[in-house]
């Protein structure tokens, strides 16, 4: 993990070594001023030397500000460190997600790469910092305190015999029985947010069989567990300071006992006592600290954990197979589409095929329609066309030749693929439209906005093309924003155009004028389009017929109403279900 | 898409509750029940904060009584009193600390109960414009920050103010003159806790809108990274993410230098005071001897700005608790579901005059109880008279809709997605208020019914497919709690379920997670309709499964289906040619609107839409 993790901190290590430096020489000047004191006390008191006092204590006023410098230094040192290694962290986190393939980021899904992107970094980010701040300080202070006790008295130090592994002892004996209770309170947290979690998923179907009752008593139960898991695991934990409380007074306590001897007897200064007890409280103090810090750590941990795992995902697609031609990278020659005895599911592990013993071959320029049930593998099917995924067995061709042989960046930048889910981000129109051929020109743009349909909205907008679209495309209708997605992918004079359900919103007639316009404006495309109208397809120059990942049925639609029983039915079913509105 | 607030993630600090005071109140409401206790707690922290500080001032007769005179059995003595103090100062605080604990567990989880049962009676319009991980967010985040400011903050804040006046309080009687220079730098203190504080808050504030920034880009391009690989965008994505986060990089390293800078500067200034109390206190001890009570001021001097640093610390906790619990709150506010209905459903047996009375078995009769008394059956006679509805004051989704379904019909909605089929199930179960005219049930109208009751005599099937974390007995068990083993296994059989779950691992016992991921979308979908069995209510709503599910299993669901609509009042959104032939009334409905209705021969006679879609005549308008 720490392999993992440590790249990213080394641009930083001159920063986290001041830091360290920093907190250490403060540690030991704090520890100093004590020292100077025990000089005034038996020194300048005893001998009634006020000349000594104020030296002396002038002394003590410079190692104080001398401490408040580094302080100040570590705090420095320890922000840029600490917010640096976060930034590189975030970034090298984001960029990697950049190369994984679809099926890597389903692997993780969205929502949890979000969090692994934002909240575990920041925890990472505040644990490196604080402990840069305290990791140090606190052995620093300990070592240096138990140091100068010993250099003050050696017989007295004795009490730290058994102190310290006290001390120890109970915060090792605290830390043990917490961890498992921590544990615990984790697994009751995930138990009773899974309830919410579901609750809010069914919510029809709680209400609709009348089971709020029954919920809420789910949840009463959940919440009693987590509370005295909770219960159990906070109690543990306050029981830590009380404690130490005792071991600190107990040991003053018994230096006073030892030390007044010693300093009747005459063995050591009323002054080097006081000092005495400023290090008692130093040294537990930094132990306290310390197991502070195994608490945080335990949580960052954790973080760490996610992170790593992110990290070392590696693409299930790449561009390893890629050929190199004379003249830089193979681009597809032109938008003919094989298939080869296709065989593809999405995880290995899983015993049914989504796509099973797939063949077909599409020439270049044709309009291709395909038609299905969903879950029938349409989608499934056109994925592996701009190598989104990879079929298991057999071989997908695109103008020619396997779609491993080319670059993601070339055969993507030839195949434009209209997703079912898409989106629009955030900016003007122009901007997002622009993703799709960073150099288009005003009337490129325009024509690619002609050809979806665009344009009647897009002209009645006052900002036009400039038009804020607001997060995730907030400001357009449905139908507005499929329009917009088909004209981004057309900028990119694509070699095949896939449109996955893309027009689902759209009317009719917006539809059917959409059609028009691709027959007209990309001639030289193969056009893939999936509807769930059998009207957006009837004209294509082949319809597949899709069912239970196999191609049942290929033909056109005269053919197919003739020959294909299951086309008819179908076509019949999706008349009646969908498509009255005609 | 969840957004969340700047300020939500770990780290974040600043967020300002909009209304401090009623907040607060309202949570000291819920602490209120334990009020003796927390007078306790109070007691305690009164207790353990006297001796705290009462300890260090008895090194001063230590050393100048017993230690330099040499006076062994009183040193002995006072420091068996000193022992005592200190061993009560740490069993008070232990105990006061417990008490918290136990307090506001209690309250938390009192207010997680309260906040999720007031949840359930909210209208589904609710649930509609809040995203799944926005409520999340509320029993998270929310709770979780109420919960750390009550177990630690609160007690903390007393304590360390009880500490702080303490300590004063001792200096002063030990030395007037010296407390002056604590005084003195105490201001100074209370200066820079201002300005480093007001500038690290405007940082702290910077970096909490750069933090958002970045969150928000990572959100959203991370929701739109199949798109981004589609459109070769990663170079452009990365590029976009390296400005957001270097500035936030830059805004995050300034506010926690300054907040960094908290520490060490009042730190330090404590031994600046300490330097300076050592000096002045040593010129006094020189005339006074009183050395004991210079180690007892410089014990004060080091403890007493300890106190400010964790109140400047945990006055950020607090406000971002009542932020939270001001945001928990605003769910809890949240008008509920109209639920005036007083008629109630209850079992009947018919009487031989035509009329019913109640008994309390099942009979697979059901009837209708007014408030007076009167029993009306259940027959499933559900009319639409001109129902206007919309999501939202703006777009209506029904126009002036009125249709008739009598008992024991099977209605069946054919139309495009978004022509309102959906909407008017919805609207039969009351899970959203119409606008205009009325719906009514047996003659009666549902908003005179009470929800449960209307609920519980409509089953329905939903399209989408929820199962619960459990048993597979209990997810069918979810339509009738008190159902036998014997029932559902029933029910699993009249929905050709049975098969499938003996084939289970575990049979009926298997458990399921994670919306019952390991079976087949068919599977569970048949474990939906015989969740439906298991209710065996007297009207159904069934939404058809568009999902293609393998050939077998989908004869077994039609199958199913079938059995369980015979005799029945049925309403279905219906995806298949075989439903919509044999259903008894069909309604087609366009953008909202009713365009026709009929059975399918009557349909086919008007020579209508039904008709011209039915034989593939229509073209595209």
């Amino acid at each position: 993990m720490l392999k993992t993790l440590w790249p990213h901190a080394r641009p930083y290590t001159p920063w986290i070594l001041a830091g360290i430096a920093c907190s250490a020489a403060e540690a030991i000047f704090e520890l100093l001023i004590p020292l100077v004191m025990s000089d005034i006390v038996d020194v300048g008191i005893a001998n009634a030397d006020q000349a000594y006092i104020l030296r002396k204590g002038a002394l003590m006023v410079l190692l104080a500000l001398c401490s408040l410098a580094l302080g100040l230094g570590a705090a420095v040192a320890s922000s840029v460190a600490g917010m640096g290694f976060g930034a590189n962290l975030r970034r090298a986190e984001y960029d990697h997600i950049q190369t994984f393939a679809f099926s890597n980021i389903e692997k993780f899904s969205t929502a949890s790469l979000v969090t692994r992107l934002t909240n575990d970094v920041n925890a990472l980010q505040l644990s490196l910092m604080m402990s840069m701040r305290l990791m140090v300080r606190a052995p620093v202070m300990l070592v240096s305190a138990l140091v100068l006790s010993i250099r003050i008295s050696l017989q007295l130090s004795a009490v730290f015999l058994v102190a310290l592994p006290l001390l120890t002892a109970i915060v090792a004996v605290i830390l043990v029985r917490v961890g498992p209770l921590f544990r615990a309170l984790q697994e009751k947290t995930d138990a009773l947010n899974l309830v919410v979690q579901e609750n809010l998923t069914g919510i029809r179907v709680v209400k609709s069989f009348v089971r709020e009752d029954h919920e809420r008593e789910k949840f009463r139960q959940r919440s009693h567990d987590l509370k005295s898991t909770s219960q159990r695991a906070f109690g543990a934990v306050v029981i830590n300071m009380p404690l130490m409380m005792l071991i600190v007074y107990g040991t003053i306590i018994a230096v006073m006992w030892f030390g007044g001897q010693m300093v009747f007897a005459g063995t050591l200064e009323a002054g080097k006592l006081i000092t005495y007890f400023t290090y008692i409280s130093q040294i537990l103090i930094s132990l306290m600290m310390v197991s502070m810090i195994f608490m945080m750590f335990s949580r960052s941990i954790a973080c760490a954990k996610r992170i790593t795992e992110v990290l070392s995902e590696s693409p299930s697609i790449t561009d390893s197979a890629a050929k190199q031609e004379a003249n830089g990278p193979a681009v597809p020659a032109d938008g003919s589409i094989t298939f080869d005895h296709v065989f593809f599911k999405y995880h290995t592990e899983s015993s049914e095929w989504v796509l099973r013993d797939i063949s077909l071959h599409i020439p270049s320029g044709k309009t291709v329609g395909i038609l299905g049930g969903t879950g029938s593998g349409k989608t499934s099917l056109v994925s592996l066309i701009p190598r989104l995924y990879e079929a298991n067995q057999g071989s997908v061709c695109v103008g020619g030749r396997p779609v491993a042989d080319y670059t993601m960046e070339q055969l993507r930048e030839s195949v434009s693929m209209v997703l079912q889910k898409n989106t629009l981000f955030t900016g003007t129109i122009r901007e997002n439209l622009l993703w799709g051929r960073p150099d288009a020109t005003e009337e490129q743009l325009w024509a690619a906005c002609r050809a979806a349909c665009a344009d009647e909205f897009l002209e009645r907008m006052p900002q036009g093309l400039d038009t804020d679209l607001g997060q995730g495309g907030v400001n357009v209708s449905g139908g507005q924003k499929q329009r917009l997605c088909i004209a981004r992918a057309i900028l990119k004079q694509p070699k095949v155009l896939i449109l996955d359900d893309s027009t689902s919103a759209v009317d009719t007639a917006t539809d059917a004028k959409i059609r028009e316009a691709f027959a007209k404006e990309l001639k030289d495309s193969t056009k893939l389009i999936i509807a769930q109208r059998v009207n957006s397809v009837r004209d294509a120059d082949l319809i597949l017929v899709m069912d239970g990942g196999e191609v049942v049925a290929q033909g056109v639609h005269e053919q197919l109403m003739k020959t294909c029983p299951i086309y008819q039915e179908v076509y019949q079913s999706q008349q009646e279900g969908v498509s009255l509105d005609g | 898409m969840a957004k969340h607030g700047p300020g939500h993630g770990p780290g974040g600090g600043f967020q300002k509750p909009k209304n401090l005071r009623s907040t607060l109140r309202r949570l000291m409401r819920y602490m209120g029940r334990y009020k003796p206790l927390l007078a306790l707690v109070v007691v305690l922290l009164l207790v353990s904060s006297a001796c705290t500080v009462g300890g260090s001032y008895l090194i001063r007769p230590l050393i100048n009584d017993y230690i330099l005179p040499g006076d062994f059995p009183g040193l002995a003595r006072m420091l068996g009193i000193m022992a005592l103090v200190y061993v009560s100062a740490a069993a008070c605080s232990f105990g006061y600390s417990r008490i918290m604990v136990h307090i506001s567990q209690n309250t938390v989880a009192k207010i997680r109960e309260d906040l999720f049962d007031r949840m359930q009676d909210l209208p589904l319009k609710f649930f509609d414009s809040h995203t799944h991980g926005e409520l999340m967010s509320r029993y998270t985040n929310d709770i979780e920050t109420v919960s750390e400011a009550l177990n630690n903050s609160f007690g903390s804040l007393v304590s360390c103010s009880l500490n702080f006046t303490g300590t004063i309080l001792m200096m002063l009687v030990l030395s007037p003159l010296l407390t002056l220079i604590t005084f003195a730098v105490l201001a100074v203190m209370l200066l820079v806790v201002k300005t480093v504080g007001s500038r690290s808050r405007r940082y702290f504030a910077q970096q909490q809108k750069a933090l958002g920034e970045v969150n928000g880009y990572i959100e959203e391009m991370i929701e739109g990274q199949k798109v981004i690989k589609v459109f070769n965008h990663e170079a452009a994505a990365k590029e976009g993410f390296r400005t957001r986060n270097d500035a936030y990089r830059s805004a995050s390293t300034r506010a926690q230098i300054f907040a960094g800078m908290m520490m060490p500067a009042m730190g330090n200034l404590s031994y600046l005071n300490y330097a300076i109390t050592c000096c002045a206190g040593g010129i006094l001890a020189i005339r006074s001897g009183d050395l004991g009570g210079l180690a007892a001021f410089l014990q004060y001097t080091r403890q007493v700005a300890q106190p400010i640093t964790q109140i400047s610390q945990q006055v950020n906790t607090v406000l971002s608790a009542v932020a939270g619990a001001e945001r928990i709150f605003e769910v809890m506010e949240t008008p509920l579901e109209p639920d005036e209905g007083k008629i109630q459903l209850v079992r009947a047996e018919p009487g031989q005059d035509g009329g019913v009375t109640r008994v309390h078995r099942d009979t697979g009769f059901w009837a209708w109880r007014k408030p007076d008394g009167q029993l009306i059956p259940l027959r499933g006679d559900v009319r639409f008279d001109g129902v206007v509805f919309g999501y939202d004051a703006e777009h209506t989704v029904l126009h002036n809709v009125s249709l008739f379904a009598k008992p024991g019909q099977k209605i069946a909605f054919v139309g495009s997605t978004g022509a309102g089929k959906t909407t008017i199930t919805s609207l039969i179960n009351r899970f959203y208020e119409i606008q205009d005219g009325t719906i009514t049930y047996d003659g009666l109208d549902i908003r005179d019914i009470s929800k449960e009751s209307l609920r519980r005599s409509l089953g329905v099937v939903l399209q989408e497919t929820h199962l619960f974390t459990g048993t597979v007995a209990d997810n069918i068990r979810y339509g009738r709690l008190d159902a036998s083993d014997e029932e559902v296994e029933a029910a699993a059989r009249l929905a050709g379920a049975d098969g499938f779950i003996r084939h289970l691992p575990q049979g009926y016992q298997t458990v399921l997670s994670g919306d019952g991921g390991s079976l087949s979308q068919g599977e569970r979908q048949l474990l939906n309709i015989a969740r439906a069995a298991c209710a065996n209510p007297p009207v159904l709503i069934l939404d058809e499964a568009t999902s293609s599910i393998d050939t077998r299993t989908e004869t077994l669901i039609e199958r199913g289906m079938d059995r369980l609509m015979a005799g029945r009042t049925v309403f279905v959104i219906a995806h298949r040619l075989s439903t919509v032939r044999n259903a008894k009334a069909i309604i087609v409905l366009e953008q909202g609107s009713i365009i026709e209705r009929g059975d399918h021969d009557s349909l086919l006679a008007q020579k209508g839409r039904y008709y011209q879609l039915y034989t593939g005549l229509a073209e595209l308008a």
